[in-house]
């Protein structure tokens, strides 16, 4: 059972009338594994990704994330896995502290959890100043690291990440990727959408989708060798534009 | 000068989102404004483009004040604000029709300039811009702020969450039109586009941490800096982390960049110092700063 994939997608593809957003994709994702998912913007990645945290039907295609199937068990995939994006994480007009609260009590944790659990978070990210503080006063920066904080309360076994450093300053950003590193050195899969080509360097493996297809996918280090280039940013100038 | 920034403050409540900015941008110049979000970066172009007065110093645009000549200023410049601002329910055509016929303009009369960049969103003239897709939303809002032939162009974060090949294709652009004489200050949160500027200006905070060209910028980091690769990133990162003689450390793609403490690193002891915390395929190499490195230097 151990490293089974937690993510399994066989001939995914998504319609919108007679356009096929998502084109009859098929890959895995390892547990433990940090995924990188790119793509130029509209090549349907978007689509993908909302098909497998379960808020969107696939048009055909076998699916599972978590070990439930898209079709039927999109509750249990909820439940299982952690979410987070660059437009919405967080309630700009709740404290941290709530925050936490709502969060961890829609996930279902016990007030005992979500006390400790909080308790926990904030000391791991310095925030004692502002556990009481609205969480739109904070800089980005910090709402991000939050935000990814919350989204791993109820331990989910994946996390998916859509562009979760946009616009963040350099420094964050990195601080932010060291947490997706401990995330995953303790057993999280992380699925992480970025346009930073850099980032695309820390992931274990890098999936390229151009216009609905996958049209590449390795290890960051095989796909710069296999496209004799130097950089992701390279290989993704190569291929995106088909 | 085409833009003259002298001590300019802005101040929201207790917030100070500008900080005693100064800076001169030459005419024809294409000037970077390289920074986070929160930097403080639109606030100054609100300012510049005086839809936004500020709380201290002066400010001249195209030769006219902020304050005193601002109806001249709003006929000489063209301003892409970071939100998409142009009327989601006007077709493109119509959209161009109308800022051109505000400036008192035809699409016709500079057609010329705006035509490298309108002729990819032609085909689709007649598609109201709310329905057009990223890209040509960026491209149609750029041929809006270029239609009345202004002498600066202001873009704020033109290419934030852009993909790197649209990117690309949108300095080249830019390129183009600083050789049709057109001063241009552009802001952006990605340091790597720093590098297709004349000069920059680093900012954090409100406040300006340097501003040279780029590649005197990158001169400027004070420290040798170098490149760190093992089997396992997380494990680097943690030993690095807790290593006595450390500087600073950030990952860098599939690299961590490393600066030591002492005035000449010692590679060997470092490797025998990651070799004991049981990381193999250890690689350590100098390599060359770039823009984030000193960014991240002087941010610190």
């Amino acid at each position: 059972m151990k490293n089974k994939n937690v993510i399994q997608v066989e001939n995914l593809s998504k319609l919108f009338g007679g356009f096929a957003a998502v084109n009859n994709i098929s890959f895995y994702v390892k547990a433990g594994e940090i995924f990188g998912f790119l793509g130029a913007n509209g090549a349907g990645k978007t689509t993908a990704m909302k098909i497998l945290i379960g808020i969107s039907s696939p048009t055909s295609g076998k699916v599972t994330v978590a070990g439930f199937d898209v079709y039927k068990e999109t509750e249990s995939i909820k439940k299982n896995i952690g979410y987070m994006s660059q437009k919405f994480a967080l309630y700009d007009d709740l404290t941290v502290k709530e925050n936490i609260t709502f969060f961890g009590g829609i996930y279902g944790l016990s007030k005992k959890q979500i006390e400790q659990k909080q308790h926990e978070l904030v000391g791991e990210l310095g925030l004692q100043e502002v556990v009481n503080s609205l969480v739109g006063s904070l800089p980005l920066g910090w709402k991000q690291k939050l935000a990814f904080s919350v989204s791993l309360l109820h331990d989910p076994k994946i996390i998916f990440l859509d562009e979760p450093t946009g616009g963040v300053d350099p420094i964050t950003r990195r601080q932010f990727w060291e947490m997706i590193y401990k995330a995953a050195h303790n057993g999280t899969t992380i699925f992480v959408t970025t346009h930073y080509m850099d980032e695309a360097e820390y992931c274990d493996r890098v999936s390229i989708m151009v216009n609905g297809k996958i049209e590449a996918l390795d290890t960051p280090k095989k796909l710069k060798e296999h496209y004799k280039t130097n950089t992701m940013n390279d290989v993704f100038l190569k291929l995106a534009r088909g | 000068m085409s833009i003259t920034i002298s001590n300019i403050s802005k101040f929201y409540g207790k917030i100070t989102a500008l900080s005693d900015i100064s800076f001169d941008v030459k005419s024809g110049e294409l000037f970077g404004l390289i920074g986070p979000d929160g930097a403080g970066k639109t606030t100054l172009f609100r300012i510049l483009t005086t839809l936004l007065i500020a709380d201290k110093g002066q400010a001249t645009v195209a030769g006219y004040d902020v304050l005193e000549e601002y109806k001249s200023i709003r006929n000489s410049v063209g301003y892409m604000p970071g939100r998409f601002s142009l009327y989601q329910d006007l077709t493109v055509e119509e959209n161009l029709n109308f800022f051109a016929t505000i400036f008192g303009t035809t699409i016709e009369e500079n057609y010329d300039l705006i035509k490298d960049i309108y002729v990819q969103i032609e085909p689709f003239k007649t598609r109201r811009a709310g329905k057009l897709s990223g890209g040509m939303k960026q491209k149609l809002a750029l041929s809006c702020a270029l239609i009345h032939k202004p002498k600066v162009l202001f873009l704020d974060e033109p290419t934030t969450g852009v993909d790197p090949v649209s990117r690309k294709e949108f300095w080249k652009m830019l390129k183009r039109l600083q050789e049709k004489g057109i001063t241009i200050l552009v802001s952006t949160p990605y340091m790597d586009e720093a590098a297709l500027c004349d000069r920059i200006a680093l900012i954090q905070d409100g406040k300006i941490l340097e501003i040279d060209t780029p590649r005197a910028i990158v001169n400027h980091f004070p420290k040798s800096l170098y490149n760190i690769r093992t089997n396992d990133m997380y494990g680097l990162i943690e030993s690095l982390t807790n290593y006595e003689h450390t500087y600073s450390i950030f990952p860098f793609g599939e690299f961590v960049h490393y600066t030591d403490k002492r005035d000449t690193m010692d590679i060997k002891s470092l490797k025998a110092y990651l070799k004991s915390q049981g990381l193999t395929n250890i690689h350590i190499e100098k390599t060359q700063p770039t823009i984030e490195d000193t960014f991240m230097e002087l941010a610190k």
